[in-house]
């Protein structure tokens, strides 16, 4: 068996993968900002001073890009760690305003070694149409550039450092971009982000500007614009189902009750069909499941996570209830139905966890921030009742899903020892992250751990 | 100041919180919430936050009978006389506002309309205790100044802190997860019973929740918010005891039970005791508007607080203050002044010290100025007398002398 310190290695990679799962740096319900941060950038430092290797290994994990990024600028201050593969490999998974955020916040750091260099040009040459991103992020693509010390050749250059040298530009992005300025109609061909600056500059009315520009919306600017256009008269036309899921879970919380009532059956088709998907060939093998889902007061986040751990709730929900054979879905509050849910009350998280073991299922998953106050730590006790007394050879599966950071203890904030307790962010994961729980266990060992690593960056 | 209207009755009263549920307290810092969850709301009697904006010919100054408040907030109570639901009048207007005018208002207690009342909050309970023998002395011994005779204790004050300057309170309140069913509030510092909030109504609970922040608090509640951060009574089930899930449910309700039979018993039993003299403030239908006062015995808690009460003495409303060492002092001496018709030797004796330490402790309570001159002085020469012969025999032969 491992040693001690392999045990604390074990326990320290678990830790820090629940917190680049769950933190984001913004403010949580029970914790500001600020706290945030600092506990986080602590904890980066602290991996990163007595684990370098598996600092870098963890990007293969699914984390957020929020600490993805934070590892990427850390590797790359240090010459000779990480490999550089796996961070190209990131980037490439990362949305591009994140990439070049990273990248200007090298920039900041001073920044500009090789490697770096090398990894921004390769990047940007992956990009699928760097004229694109030259409109759409003007300012961060000229930073890149300048940073990497590129010279692009023909029109890209112009275009970001003398844009009005050329009288007129072949790409034809670049070309509506430049007559935009003095033709309306021009702009419907930009993005809409750069487009709705120049509608200003035009003055075209919203519901026209919207109207006109809905063919050019990308998916999840037709969802965030689906209830300002509506009023306007607009139909973005944003396809619910192509979603991922606790996006459209946030979308779902973000309506009012009376309008989710009337739009129950696309709504609910909208998060059948997206769980569906993220099953994908495990839908329907996972036996018969419970679980928890905590919809007290705290699940509301926090003004700039608006209902975050709530739609971490939702979509696990129907993520479940697509993964098992036989699914019972017990809300904190009691209430019932899941299209309804909203966050208020208390948590009685002991009082459900008992009724979610009363009809013994297989698997028992508990979605919740941890903070059972009603009693405090009574769901604590029944687990370890439980797991001592009543079912000593583990025969139901339990899991703990905490989508929030706790800054004060490093970690997210765990129900029982007796219990795996694992960080999430997106239900997509929840496959992933019940085979991470095994390892906070405490049944697998450090090499298992470096294996499940190896394999996951591997691929 | 309007004196009350209703006649007080005396003797310890306890406060009746039955048809109120103890729930589980959470904790933030150095407080501790208990929430207080009522099987069945009263319908026939709601409280709002009221604004004064819908008023402004608020300004009523006539002669000596002004009265000059800060008005943080005041509450509306509506009622009907057959028992029928009301709704909460006015709770559409959302928030209690942030900042707030002084106003002068010419009662504390006031009919908006026939079927509402509006008062203020804790200014029933404050007046009343300012108002504590406010009259003076009722005999005139010759140890009393001509200004005590003649006014009273006129002008008295007394300190108080607005719930934003409690250090964690404002953040114990916004992450406080308010139950579904939930009519009040007892809060806690340093493990001390620092106020009590009750009201009606489920929803009339959710909309005042927040003005727990503007509302006024003792010196004492400020001074143990500063203290070590409270502990959760985290539950406990003995495994030993437990042979199935049955089992394991009944040791998880004994819990909460046992919770609240400590929490009534040991933690609020103070509040509960605390009320001595119930003093009728108005009728409203079948309910009752008064103010009560503590015992005022030093070393123990002493909450003032104001209550509506329904005919068969169920608690619909319930708001308290927690008064500071100095002000039970300060009350203790005046009450104890007041049963002896304030006659000084009689109180002095009553306390167990001489008229010339009861007149230098009613200097040091802050009524020095009740006193006559000549009297204070000749009591504060007979202190210095009696220090400087002790400092006399206990200074060692050929010490110099202490400076004056």
């Amino acid at each position: 068996m491992d040693t001690y310190a392999d045990l604390i290695e074990c326990e320290d990679v678990l830790l820090f993968a629940n917190a680049a799962i769950t933190s984001t740096g913004q403010r949580e319900f029970h914790g500001s900002a600020g706290e945030q941060r600092l506990s986080l950038d602590f904890l980066h430092r602290y991996i990163q001073g007595n684990y370098p290797d598996l600092y870098a290994a963890t990007l293969a994990l699914d984390i957020n890009d929020h600490n993805a990024a934070l590892i990427i600028a850390n590797l790359l201050k240090q010459p000779g760690t990480g490999d550089g593969r796996l961070i190209a490999w990131r980037l490439a998974r990362m949305s591009p305003p994140r990439v070049y955020r990273l990248f200007r916040e090298l920039r900041r750091a001073g920044v500009n070694n090789r490697r770096t260099r090398a990894i921004i040009r390769d990047w940007l040459a992956g990009r699928p149409d760097l004229a694109f991103d030259a409109v759409k992020y003007r300012s961060a693509v000229k930073s890149a550039v300048r940073h990497a010390h590129l010279t692009l050749t023909g029109e890209l250059g112009d275009f970001l450092f003398a844009p009005f040298s050329r009288t007129r530009y072949d790409t034809p992005v670049l070309e509506a971009w430049r007559r935009a300025h003095y033709d309306k109609s021009a702009l419907y061909d930009l993005p809409y982000t750069v487009a709705e600056g120049f509608a200003a500059r035009h003055g075209i009315s919203r519901p026209i500007f919207l109207e006109r520009v809905a063919p050019r919306l990308t998916g999840l600017e037709r969802l965030r614009l689906a209830e300002s256009a509506g009023a306007a008269g607009v139909a973005t036309g944003a396809d619910l189902a192509a979603m991922p899921l606790v996006r459209l879970a946030s979308y779902v919380l973000s309506l009012a009750a009376d309008v989710r009532t009337r739009r129950r059956a696309e709504l609910v088709g909208a998060l059948r069909a997206s769980a569906a998907r993220a099953a994908g060939a495990r839908a329907g093998t996972w036996g018969s499941v419970a679980a928890v889902l905590d919809d007290s007061f705290s699940s509301f986040g926090s003004p700039v996570k608006r209902r975050r751990p709530l739609a971490v709730a939702l979509a696990c929900n129907y993520l479940l209830e697509a993964l098992a054979g036989a699914y019972r879905g017990l809300w904190v509050s009691r209430r019932t139905d899941p299209l309804q849910a909203r966050a208020s009350g208390h948590t009685p998280l002991g009082q459900r966890i008992l009724d979610a073991l009363d009809t013994r299922p297989g698997m028992l998953v508990i979605v919740s921030d941890g903070w059972d106050n009603a009693p405090p730590g009574l769901a604590a006790e029944v687990l370890r009742v439980w797991r001592r007394k009543l079912d000593p050879g583990g025969e139901v599966g339990i899991v703990h899903m905490n989508p929030v950071y706790d800054a004060d203890t490093f970690d997210v904030r765990r129900l029982s020892p007796m219990v795996p307790t694992a960080g999430i962010r997106d239900a997509e994961d929840l496959p992933a992250l019940v085979e991470l729980a095994r390892f906070a266990e405490g049944r697998t060992g450090l090499a298992e751990l470096r294996a499940y690593l190896a394999d996951r960056a591997a691929r | 100041m309007n004196g009350p209207t209703g006649l007080g009755h005396s003797g310890p009263v306890r406060l009746d919180l039955s048809g109120l549920d103890t729930r589980p307290a959470q904790t933030w810092g150095a407080m501790r919430l208990v929430p207080l969850v009522r099987r069945e709301p009263i319908e026939d009697l709601r409280l709002h936050a009221g604004l004064y904006d819908d008023d402004p010919a608020t300004t009523v100054l006539s002669d000596a009978t002004g009265c000059t408040t800060y008005v943080p907030h005041a509450f509306v109570a509506t009622w009907s006389d057959d028992g029928t639901p009301v709704a909460a009048y006015g709770t559409q207007l959302g928030r209690p506002r942030r900042h707030m005018p002084v106003w002068t208002r010419r009662r504390m207690a006031r009919h908006g309309d026939k079927s509402r009342l509006r008062f203020l909050p804790l200014h029933l309970a404050v007046e009343g205790f300012l108002a504590l023998h406010f009259g003076g002395p009722v005999i005139v011994w010759e140890e009393w100044s001509r200004q005590a005779v003649a006014h009273g204790l006129s002008p008295r004050a007394e300190d108080a802190y607005l719930g934003m300057e409690i250090r964690g309170l404002e953040d114990a309140l916004k992450v406080f997860e308010i139950h579904p069913e939930q009519c009040g509030l007892l809060l806690y510092t340093g493990d001390t019973l620092a106020a009590a909030f009750v009201v009606p109504h489920p929803e009339d609970y959710r909309a005042l929740h927040p003005t727990l922040v503007l509302d006024l608090y003792g010196e004492l509640v400020y001074d143990y918010a500063l203290f070590y951060p409270a502990r959760d009574f985290r539950a406990t089930i003995d495994e030993d005891a437990v042979s199935s899930l049955a089992d394991l449910r009944a040791e998880a309700l004994r819990q909460e039970r046992e919770w609240a039979r400590f929490h009534d018993s040991v933690m609020a039993g103070g509040l509960i005791r605390a009320p001595d003299k119930v003093e009728e403030i108005e009728r409203l239908g079948r309910f009752t508007l008064s103010r009560f006062l503590p015992a005022f015995e030093r070393k123990s808690e002493n909450h003032i607080g104001e209550t509506i009460i329904d005919e068969e003495g169920q608690l619909a409303y319930l708001k308290t203050f927690r008064l500071s060492e100095a002000q039970s002092r300060r009350g203790h001496l005046l009450s104890t002044l007041a049963e002896h018709d304030w006659s000084l030797p009689a109180t002095a004796a009553a306390l167990g010290t001489g008229p010339a330490a009861l007149g230098l402790r009613l200097e040091r309570a802050g009524f020095g100025h009740l006193l006559r001159q000549d009297v204070l002085d000749g009591y504060r020469k007979a202190r210095a007398e009696r220090l400087s012969g002790r400092s006399r025999r206990t200074r060692p032969a050929g010490a110099p002398s202490p400076p004056a």
